[in-house]
């Protein structure tokens, strides 16, 4: 999995950084998310996808990368 | 307007009339005024046929302006991203400032106001003091509820959010000076939204005699809290909340009430009227309802406390909020005034004109959610998220840079509501069940009255 963050949008709630911190890291002087791991191991889906689902402002995604 | 503006504005389609606007039923205050007296009386019948005749992209009038009105992912896409500086949110709604107050301006833009507001009272570590302040408010107003009885939505709902708002956004000890007045003051104002205020907000029309009658009375009540608040004197640091803090800064009672209600305002008839349809379509779907009991039971058997487990996931009762919000969104229509040309889907959109996306409208789009009329919960559950896939069109908290600072907030509040009251109580309708309506004669819409549901504690509760 590929793990997308549109920082455009984000609005800095941080709470992705609860639900996997070694993904999401912070930039406190943008106030915007970062993507610390774009590729995390496929055991931390479950806590990416909790990121993804409870992102206050659907700043965050989930693309699937092709198994070529 | 230039002619070359008007040209291309023309190029956009205009939806058709169905309300006469020299109609002698219509008030003559607005008559003239193209759509408006229609959205005044049917504003979702005429945005659902703006979609249905013009498409994505469609256009009506409201008195001078021309507003055009976007749906669909990419057109919605390309409003809820435009820079503040291209997309007005503080011009498109004059209703608003009567209710704030005349000359209650902030040195700040909406879009800072909301910075403000996430960065003060609505950050993540706060929340969990907030969950423990909503769970003791919602126990606070069921404590005098007795075995059984009945209860209004619209007046139990808007007081609770009345309380839990000011407690969590201005401090416990100004909730502490609040009573039920509060509330219905607070409800007038709401009610003070007529779109007659994009003729003229000031109107000599009952309700805005009314509205800024009740504003009034809310300065009067904030007026007698600032007093005591004298004469008491200075307290330690950890009892003073915001109220303190403004009165330390010597502004007036009118100015406070004003920045009190521009705080409370987004979340609180939103809030209301979304715990107020969750109830009904629980009682609508009885099968979901025993669902959302059936998790609640589990969840909380282990004594968990309300106020950890509202932070946290709670699938079924979320899926059925989220449905409730699809289907009832709390704003059906969301406003922006163009500063700078707006392209969109090909077309120009010319400043000075109002532009417009409808979450109502958009929530209900048949492609994105099949069966769209439908209250299906299932929608959210994996794989299909279909408020995830649609971020564009699943849109009853916004969408983009400007997406609800507080929609995390409202979800844990509804979360711990449901958690208590389903719980202790069951619930029934004490009307027909296609009789809870909603009132969208104002801007603000609310639940039309009666809306009364029966209570009875649970066994063993």
């Amino acid at each position: 999995m590929r793990v997308v963050a549109d920082t455009t949008i984000c609005q800095g709630h941080q709470l992705c950084q609860g639900e996997a911190p070694d993904v999401f890291g912070f930039d406190a002087d943008e106030d915007v998310v970062v993507v610390l791991d774009e590729h995390p191991d496929e055991s931390r889906r479950k806590d990416v996808a909790t990121a993804v689902k409870y992102c206050p402002a659907f700043a965050l995604s989930i693309e699937e990368e092709g198994t070529t | 307007m230039t002619a070359a503006e008007r040209h291309r504005l023309a190029a956009i389609p205009e939806v058709s009339t169905v309300l006469d606007d020299q109609s002698p039923q219509v008030p003559e205050i607005i008559r003239g005024t193209g759509h408006l007296p229609e959205m005044r009386v049917d504003p979702i019948g005429l945005f659902h046929r703006v979609r249905a005749e013009c498409g994505d992209v469609g256009r009506f009038r409201l008195a001078d302006k021309d507003v055009v009105l976007v749906s669909g992912a990419e057109a919605n896409e390309a409003f809820f991203r435009a820079p503040d500086e291209q997309l007005d949110q503080a011009a498109a709604y004059p209703f608003m400032t009567p209710i704030f107050g005349k000359g209650v301006v902030f040195d700040a833009s909406p879009e800072e106001r909301q910075q403000m507001l996430k960065n003060q009272a609505l950050r993540g570590d706060m929340m969990r003091g907030h969950a423990r302040t909503i769970e003791a408010e919602i126990r606070r107003m069921v404590a005098g509820w007795g075995e059984e009885g009945e209860i209004d939505l619209l007046d139990f709902f808007a007081e609770l959010t009345i309380y839990t708002t000011s407690a969590c956004l201005i401090g416990k000890p100004f909730r502490d000076e609040l009573d039920a007045s509060f509330a219905d003051h607070y409800h007038e104002l709401e009610r003070g939204t007529d779109a007659i205020a994009y003729v003229d907000p000031y109107a000599d029309i009952d309700s805005f005699r009314l509205r800024d009658a009740a504003r009034e009375k809310l300065v009067g009540l904030v007026q007698g809290i600032i007093e005591r608040r004298k004469e008491r004197g200075k307290v330690p640091r950890d009892q003073r909340d915001l109220l303190d803090v403004l009165i330390s800064l010597d502004m007036s009672a009118d100015h406070i009430t004003g920045i009190f209600i521009s705080m409370m305002f987004a979340g609180h008839h939103t809030s209301s009227g979304t715990a107020s349809w969750a109830m009904i379509e629980l009682l609508r779907h009885p099968d979901v309802l025993a669902e959302v009991v059936a998790e609640l039971d589990a969840l909380y058997a282990d004594g968990t406390e309300v106020s950890f487990q509202a932070l946290r996931s709670i699938p079924v009762l979320e899926s059925a909020l989220k449905e409730t919000l699809r289907l009832h969104p709390p704003l059906i229509i969301l406003m922006r005034l163009v500063r700078a040309d707006f392209e969109v889907l090909g077309r120009t959109v010319p400043a000075g004109t109002m532009l417009a996306a409808s979450p109502r409208v958009s929530n209900r789009i048949e492609e994105d959610f099949p069966k769209a009329a439908d209250f299906d919960p299932g929608r959210y559950i994996d794989p299909r998220q279909e408020d995830l896939q649609n971020r564009w069109t699943w849109i009853p908290f916004g969408a983009g840079r400007h997406r609800c600072v507080g929609n995390a907030f409202a979800m844990m509040q509804m979360k711990a509501i449901f958690s208590v009251v389903l719980r202790d109580y069951t619930f029934e309708a004490a009307q027909p069940l296609d009789s809870y309506q909603d009132d969208f004669t104002k801007m603000v819409i609310q639940l039309k009255q009666p809306c009364r549901v029966r209570y009875r504690r649970r066994a063993g509760r």
